[in-house]
């Protein structure tokens, strides 16, 4: 015989005794005793295949069985066992989110408001309250940001986290619709948060005031069960993968250019990634951003809608999700085309022996920012900013500039006396330049015009400068009145 | 078993389950709550030692457990059941807490959106473990009038 301490939650099961006698030679022998006199007791300490719960201690003397010999530790007489409560609990994770347990129930208001969803078979009431259980996190609340982050505001999500540290510039008003002509001027965040307040109270909307990065990426993602990428620049696009695949979240990604735009859901349990189609970023330059090349302002509006759309069938679980399929958009030819894609066995992040097991430095990855800056060091001699060229063109300096812009970029602004030559045709126009005339290009940034200056100084060219950010610091430091874009 | 259970908490209980969401915020807190019937008088906070990521789970020790336990008993009172907090989650038991559920305790969850602590719900665990069953949150005689003002105020901004 030994003494069983029974903690208080099975009391009731013990006639209200805390402590009760069984027989038996080992622990497993003891409780199977002790469970036989108190029969109710035995659904919460065994689980249906008869072990111990994982959250059911059971102590010899002040020794845990676990570091003894588990259910066969012996017992004697005089020992004393007690039955200690491990209490653990937490939010939902996201398969419980969508698996149908514990979804929280819609209201009165809530089912007015989302009658033509709870009509539809596919989406009925189980599926709008996956819906409010879920939670979605939107990286960036720019051009694919504010569709995505509308359309499923509107479609009712529990939660909505964005990231995001921009301003609302009015050069976004031409594509991003959750921000306001008002807003200018104004965190993204703050102004994207009224916005969808406003579209949905219901909603959580929950800002996160930062660069992604990553150090705060897994920490960022964990909460939530999708993410919707909706970056600009390929070491975000590169470090929102890699964390999608290392926090078991999908990725709902698109992007655009132009004309075009791409979409897919990437990081699925058994799908690919966005590394199992590009494992490595185009060299730095080559493929231009938005800002640079421009983008048609409707465009996000049909990719972000389509991030939206994968987002809720992969909550409601219905459908066949946009996994293993790159789907691309053409908006010239109004045409989508379709690329099938297999999960790459040898992916880095996502195959079977992955290299990359943590989150790395993304712009030294990208061969941009300041690690890749040191490994090719840019020679400042090579750069005037736009102060020292406005100082050396009123000392009369000889001067001569060479804006590498496209014409219709050079039809909004220019700076006096510069020359046109489009990126393309400075190697064919090149002998329209003399070798021996100080040369300063530029473009809307400068990173086009650094392109033009080694080619310059690859064909011989002595005195080339790069104009440091191109026209848009020229405009800010020198000419206000000019437009920017 | 009755068909709805209840607890009633006193005096700055729901106060101090809210402060304790709003101080871990966005990690889960946890805590034992203590009393006599159905009548909660004082929360013990614990520490959340999990090494699943406290932003989603909770774990209380044995021994911690057992800490509060004894507490309990020199108090002359009892282990009523546990607190822990859902950081920008409903105030909705998940299956991870039916999973861990212990009978008879209360389960008290409070809902923290963005760092403010907002509803606050209790639940047990039926008999056949199956789910959890939503128990009324009742506010007893309030010895402390300033902290009623408090706690009524912070509930609206939830």
């Amino acid at each position: 015989m030994a003494k069983i301490l029974i903690p208080t939650p099975l009391r009731p099961y013990t006639d209200k005794q805390d402590a009760v006698d069984a027989s038996g030679a080992t622990v497993g022998e003891l409780l199977a005793d002790l469970t036989r006199r108190h029969a109710g007791l035995k659904p919460h300490l065994y689980n249906e295949q008869g072990k111990l719960r994982s959250f059911v201690n059971v102590y010899v003397n002040d020794e845990d069985i676990r570091y003894l010999q588990k259910e066969q530790t012996p017992v004697t007489a005089g020992d004393t066992v007690s039955i200690i409560p491990s209490v653990a609990g937490g939010a939902p994770t996201v398969a419980e989110a969508t698996s149908g347990v514990a979804l929280p129930e819609l209201t009165n208001d809530e089912i007015k408001r989302y009658s033509r969803h709870l009509i539809m078979p596919e989406v009925g009431v189980e599926g709008q309250r996956k819906l409010k259980a879920a939670s979605v996190l939107c990286i960036g609340a720019g051009g694919l940001g504010s569709p995505a982050a509308m359309y499923l505001t509107a479609a009712g999500v529990g939660t909505l986290g964005i990231v995001d540290f921009d301003v609302v510039d009015f050069s976004n008003l031409q594509r991003q619709i959750l921000h306001g002509t008002p807003d200018v001027g104004r965190s993204k965040l703050a102004s994207a948060k009224d916005r969808l307040n406003a579209l949905n109270p219901n909603v959580n909307i929950v800002t996160h005031d930062t660069a992604i990065s990553s150090e705060n990426a897994l920490e960022l993602f964990e909460p939530y069960d999708v993410i919707v990428d909706g970056t600009d620049n390929f070491p975000t696009r590169y470090l929102v993968n890699d964390a999608s695949v290392l926090t078991g979240k999908p990725n709902a990604y698109g992007s655009i250019f132009r004309f075009e735009g791409q979409a897919s859901v990437f990081a699925t349990k058994d799908g690919p990634c966005y590394r199992c189609l590009y494992p490595e970023p185009p060299p730095p330059g080559l493929v231009p951003s938005c800002a640079e090349g421009g983008v048609l302002g409707v465009l996000p509006g049909i990719i972000g809608v389509i991030q939206a759309t994968e987002t809720i069938k992969l909550i409601l679980g219905v459908g066949e999700p946009l996994i293993g399929r790159f789907l691309i958009f053409d908006a010239l030819r109004m045409k989508f085309r379709e690329l099938k894609l297999r999960k790459d066995p040898d992916c880095p992040v996502c195959g079977t022996h992955p290299t990359v097991t943590k989150l790395i430095d993304y712009e030294q990855f990208c061969g941009v920012g300041p690690a890749a800056a040191e490994a090719t060091p840019v020679n400042t001699a090579t750069e005037i900013t736009s102060v020292e060229l406005k100082q050396r063109l009123d000392r009369g300096d000889k001067l001569k500039i060479v804006d590498v812009r496209e014409p219709n970029e050079y039809q909004i602004n220019r700076i006096p006396g510069s020359e046109l030559i489009p990126l393309g045709d400075v190697p064919k126009r090149v002998n329209e330049l003399n070798p021996d005339d100080e040369i300063v290009v530029h473009c809307k940034m400068g990173g086009r015009s650094a392109k033009a200056a080694d080619f310059l100084r690859s064909v011989g060219f002595k005195r080339v400068l790069n104009l440091k950010g191109g026209i848009l610091d020229w405009i800010d430091k020198v000419d206000p009145s000019q437009p920017k874009y | 078993m009755v068909a709805e259970r209840r607890v009633i908490i006193t005096g700055d209980v729901e106060q101090s389950i809210r402060e304790h969401g709003q101080e871990t915020y966005p990690h889960e807190c946890c805590g034992a709550l203590v009393g006599k019937g159905d009548i909660v008088t004082t929360v013990v906070a614990l520490p959340n030692t999990t090494e699943e990521g406290p932003r989603r789970r909770f774990l209380v020790r044995p021994s911690d457990y057992r800490q509060a336990e004894r507490r309990a008993v020199e108090m002359g009172v009892e282990l009523l059941g546990f607190y822990h907090s859902h950081p920008d989650h409903p105030s909705r038991p998940s299956q991870y807490d039916l999973d861990h559920a212990w009978p008879t305790f209360a389960y008290i969850i409070v809902s923290v959106m963005n760092g403010a602590a907002g509803d606050m719900t209790v639940w047990y665990l039926k008999d056949d473990r199956s789910s959890f069953e939503e128990g009324s949150l009742d506010h007893g005689e309030n010895s402390h009038p300033h902290s009623a003002q408090t706690v009524h105020g912070q509930t609206g901004r939830g």
